[in-house]
């Protein structure tokens, strides 16, 4: 059974498999809308969690909780199964497409066959869709390709399947409602208020705060774990910035895009304003990775390198405060 | 950035055919997409990433080979695996699998762990038994 099953590209897994899905279901949303609907725009420093020997920073929410909101927001109603047996997973998918419906699945990364070797890593939060199987192979749109794929059965349970931190479990979602009329001014609003809550809270490991704390550490790092390893951190850390699905700027490009979208909608002007300075902000994020990169190239790295990069991300969190205080005020 | 900024420099992305997607702003604001072949500055932090990983590799082979650490270190590195993973992929508890990595305990690990292990890597049990490092 296959379906027409539209396949767009997108910068973010989740993103695109929430578009896609909606898409196919009658509801047209861009990827910016759905990341600005999720208030995805965000940032975490997770000491205690390592990834990848380095302490766990992130420049959007955990995963799933995107979508969740957006269909919070919007009365969309969505259903959502992990299994404990593969068999039975296998099984549900097979209903699934025979019925017609395109179905997402989270799945692991390492096992990916068309992922490039170096970007494969026990990450196990990515997304994609299965909307067919031909010949025995299952037809795949994942978001982040430019065109569709396919697997086969084994190497879609090695997936769904993959072990480690937020292992799927063979997790598989679709909507199952999507209301006629959405009230898409509400659910903008509050989406941009949410946003901005968790951007400014008093949490010190979270939005402001947490790029504060990060931008101390980055000082005192040098000193307290060597050269070596503060440049792995720094290294991991633009990787979580820059790397396959944020679209440049650890997100805020797409937030940007979606301040636009959202000002059309709202018929409010000042939100272009914003989107540009927004803008703006994520072009000093790329600017930071650039600047980290030069200390990763440089051997012999100086004292004052680490400094300067710290004051720049001492910076980006003021202009980030002010910016979203601002914001507050203009929903 | 503009869209005409986006960056094309080479990288790993390139030798897959894949192309990612980035946010640009086109000529009279508006925002829009544009495909990226690879940008510098990743690259070098994904080069440094893997540089680390190699490291890793190369101390566990070493440990490996000083009779420091059982086979199961340096598959565990070469599998870019942590405990957590690797006690998935087995079905054990991570304290068993930390357990394991001890020469001794290694060596009267009977074959049906063992082949848990040798699953996990995608080799045989006697590559796994056999592994000795020059």
């Amino acid at each position: 059974m296959v379906v027409e099953f539209e396949h767009y590209q997108s910068a973010h897994c989740e993103n695109g498999v929430a578009s896609n899905l909606l898409r196919y279901n009658g509801l047209k949303l861009s990827e910016p809308m759905i990341f600005g609907l999720g208030s995805g725009i965000f940032f975490v420093y997770i000491p205690f969690l390592k990834v990848n020997h380095a302490p766990a920073i992130s420049y959007r929410p955990q995963p799933g909780i995107i979508f969740s909101r957006v269909a919070k927001r919007l009365g969309i109603r969505i259903k959502r199964k992990k299994f404990s047996d593969p068999e039975e997973a296998r099984k549900a998918l097979e209903e699934n497409l025979a019925g017609g419906i395109p179905t997402g699945l989270q799945v692991g990364v390492f096992h990916l066959p068309y992922f490039p070797d170096q970007y494969r890593f026990h990450f196990n939060a990515h997304n994609l869709v299965v909307y067919g199987k031909e010949e025995g192979k299952y037809l795949i749109s994942d978001p982040v390709m430019e065109g569709t794929t396919s697997l086969s059965a084994e190497e879609l349970e090695k997936v769904r399947y993959a072990k480690g931190a937020l292992a799927p479990r063979g997790q598989m979602y679709f909507p199952t409602h999507i209301p006629a009329d959405v009230d898409l001014k509400k659910a903008i609003v509050k989406a941009i208020k949410s946003a901005c809550s968790t951007m400014l809270a008093p949490v010190p490991i979270v939005g402001v705060r947490g790029e504060r704390l990060v931008a101390r550490k980055i000082r005192k790092w040098p000193e307290k774990v060597g050269v070596k390893t503060t440049n792995h951190y720094l290294a991991q850390m633009v990787r979580m910035q820059e790397e396959i699905g944020t679209g440049g700027g650890g997100f805020r490009y797409i937030y940007a895009a979606f301040l636009q979208e959202a000002a059309d909608i709202l018929e409010k002007p000042t939100l272009k304003i914003l989107s540009q300075e927004m803008t703006a902000i994520g072009d000093e994020w790329r600017d930071f990775a650039l600047n980290a990169s030069r200390i990763l190239k440089n051997r012999k790295a100086e004292e004052g390198m680490y400094q300067a990069l710290a004051d720049q991300l001492d910076g980006l969190a003021d202009r980030e405060e002010a910016f979203f205080k601002k914001l507050k005020k203009e929903v | 950035m503009k869209k005409e900024e986006v960056p094309q420099d080479k990288s790993n992305l390139a030798s897959a055919n894949m192309r990612e997607l980035c946010y640009a702003v086109d000529k009279d604001g508006n925002y829009t997409t544009e495909l990226s072949t690879g940008w510098e500055p990743k690259t070098v932090a994904l080069d440094n990433s893997i540089a680390a990983i190699e490291e890793w590799i190369e101390d566990a082979r070493q440990k490996v080979r000083n009779g420091q650490a059982s086979p199961i270190l340096y598959f565990m590195e070469l599998n870019k695996m942590d405990f957590q993973v690797l006690a998935g992929y087995t079905r054990l508890w991570v304290w068993r699998v930390k357990r394991h990595l001890k020469p001794a305990v290694f060596k009267r690990l009977n074959n049906k762990i063992l082949d848990r292990y040798a699953e996990a890597f995608g080799i045989t049990t006697e590559e796994l038994k056999n592994y000795k490092p020059e």
